[in-house]
């Protein structure tokens, strides 16, 4: 074992691992944090805590993880190059970690154009790569990124993303291929709704063997509504929604696509299962934390397992 | 080259408009070749002001020239005279001609009439595109000849994101997206394998974090 990170525990024993996510709110409610994690107890592994998602300001990240993690529940600190230069990344992985945060996931981070602080200055001192890297190092040797030794080096299990559906997607596999040389230890994916696209990717993934040095957890999200698909299909880029599941959720009822987006998604879970390389599930139900129970049982991902 | 565009009209006549006479200086060099300053904008713009105040009943003295080179001291002492019969200078070279004429005279007024852009490179007539930051350290030779430090939206070393789609960026579908212009170069070169070579944190201090630069050449240095 690298860290004491449930998840790492889970992902070693050779269970498949479910988390999910909770994106704090945008003002000082530390109650809403509560409230959002309360849903996911019992039912996933660990919760990620967004940071500052969609470059809009929200409570930060590592505060909403210590409130997760003073509720006893296990958060993935997630950490975005947009914000911070290399200074306040890792001090705020050693603040964290010493309130027992040991899971955090390194991501590029949505560009503020898309945000409520377009004005905003862009960062990206580091790229997620060599944040990745960043946080290797100062696990495994113990020592800053500038090269100076830490007392007391933060032992955080790495996590990044993935997206197999952006462009160019013949490049998708190469890009894990640097994140795991980096030094990546799990990977949460991009929403899957193009299942073949996706297993076409995974089959990339094992013939380089990367699945034996990375666990991945496929990325999950439930469509509320059918207006949800056609949004995600033609406005969120780096998306892939087929048609056959625009045209699923608006061949129903108003009032009962809800439920058709659960099955979907729970549909999606039972056939990634099967696909080798796949360690878990990453159920990102945006604003609809309160299904993802519902979403974990129906896919029979009950009871998590005790580690 | 140094890009620059003119600034807003109403800005411009805000800064002169308390003056009666001015000097309008232009600049023979790259805000030449991107038509935003040179001999020709000195005169539109010339023009331009002196209609808008004598339609305010007003008569703004303007005096027109262009240096050859506003970013070096030897051309703006050409302006040694000219600049005490004038209130302020309106400058329409880049921000380091508007500094080299602030330096040089002390005790004028100095205005830029246009805002600096980019180190850019012409795409078509009338089209220019940020190509460099001046970072300090040049990776060209290791990204196939796109730089992803002015291309790529997020200045990502090991891209693209996941917001890359149909060879455009998330931001706009008027950018490419610099890692696939990248890519599609590493496979024209058959040089695909490099990709994977994790390119390791970059060392800012060659770059403006490293505080201002400067170049001394010993070897040519007075």
């Amino acid at each position: 074992m690298k860290t004491e990170s449930r998840l790492e525990k889970i992902l070693s024993s050779g269970k498949l691992a479910v988390t999910s996510e909770c994106g704090p709110p945008r003002g000082a409610l530390p109650e809403k944090v509560k409230e959002k994690a309360e849903m996911l107890r019992g039912c996933v592994d660990a919760v990620n805590v967004t940071d500052n998602q969609t470059a809009m300001v929200r409570m930060s990240s590592w505060a909403a993880s210590v409130i997760i993690k003073q509720m006893g529940l296990d958060p993935v600190l997630q950490m975005v190059c947009r914000d911070r230069n290399r200074l306040a990344m890792q001090s705020d992985i050693i603040g964290a970690y010493s309130f027992g945060i040991n899971t955090m996931l390194c991501l590029s981070g949505d560009h503020p154009k898309f945000g409520d602080h377009p004005m905003a200055a862009n960062v990206y001192d580091l790229d997620s790569v060599q944040l990745i890297q960043t946080v290797k190092k100062m696990r495994d040797e113990g020592k800053f990124q500038g090269g100076a030794d830490i007392a007391g080096p933060p032992k955080m299990f790495i996590g990044a993303a993935a997206n197999p559906f952006a462009d160019p997607f013949e490049l998708r596999v190469m890009r894990l291929a640097k994140k795991v040389k980096a030094g990546v230890d799990f990977i949460q994916t991009q929403c899957i709704y193009n299942l073949d696209k996706f297993e076409k990717w995974m089959e990339g993934v094992c013939e380089r063997g990367l699945d034996e040095k990375v666990h991945i957890l496929a990325g999950i999200t439930p469509m509320k509504t059918a207006a949800m698909a056609r949004y995600m299909k033609n406005k969120v880029p780096g998306m892939d929604v087929p048609d056959d599941v625009v045209k699923r959720m608006e061949g129903v009822p108003k009032e009962k696509q809800a439920e058709e987006g659960v099955k979907i998604a729970v549909e999606s879970i039972e056939r990634l299962k099967t696909v080798k390389g796949v360690h878990g599930f990453h159920i990102m139900a945006i604003e609809w934390e309160q299904k993802v129970p519902e979403i974990v049982e129906r896919a029979g991902l009950l009871p998590r397992p005790e580690v | 080259m140094i890009t620059a565009e003119q600034k807003p009209m109403e800005e411009i006549i805000a800064s002169v408009a308390p003056f009666n006479s001015i000097l309008l200086v232009g600049c023979n060099e790259c805000v030449t070749v991107c038509a935003a300053g040179g001999r020709k904008e000195v005169g539109l713009l010339a023009s331009a002001l002196q209609l808008h105040f004598f339609k305010q009943g007003k008569t703004l003295d303007i005096k027109e020239i262009t240096l050859e080179r506003q970013c070096d001291p030897e051309y703006v002492e050409e302006l040694v005279n000219s600049v005490d019969r004038v209130d302020a200078v309106l400058s329409m070279a880049c921000g380091c001609g508007v500094q080299t004429i602030a330096a040089r005279y002390k005790e004028k007024l100095v205005f830029p009439a246009v805002n600096t852009k980019f180190m850019g490179a012409s795409e078509r007539q009338g089209v220019w595109s940020e190509r460099c930051q001046g970072c300090g350290d040049c990776v060209l030779g290791i990204t196939g000849g796109v730089c992803p430090i002015a291309r790529c939206s997020k200045r990502l070393m090991n891209g693209p994101c996941g917001g890359s789609t149909r060879g455009k960026c998330e931001i706009s579908q008027d950018v490419d997206c610099a890692w696939q212009l990248i890519w599609d170069r590493m496979k024209a070169l058959g040089i695909e394998k490099r990709y994977e070579e994790v390119m390791e944190a970059k060392d800012w201090r060659t770059s403006r974090d490293g505080g201002p630069r400067k170049i001394v050449r010993e070897d040519l240095a007075s």
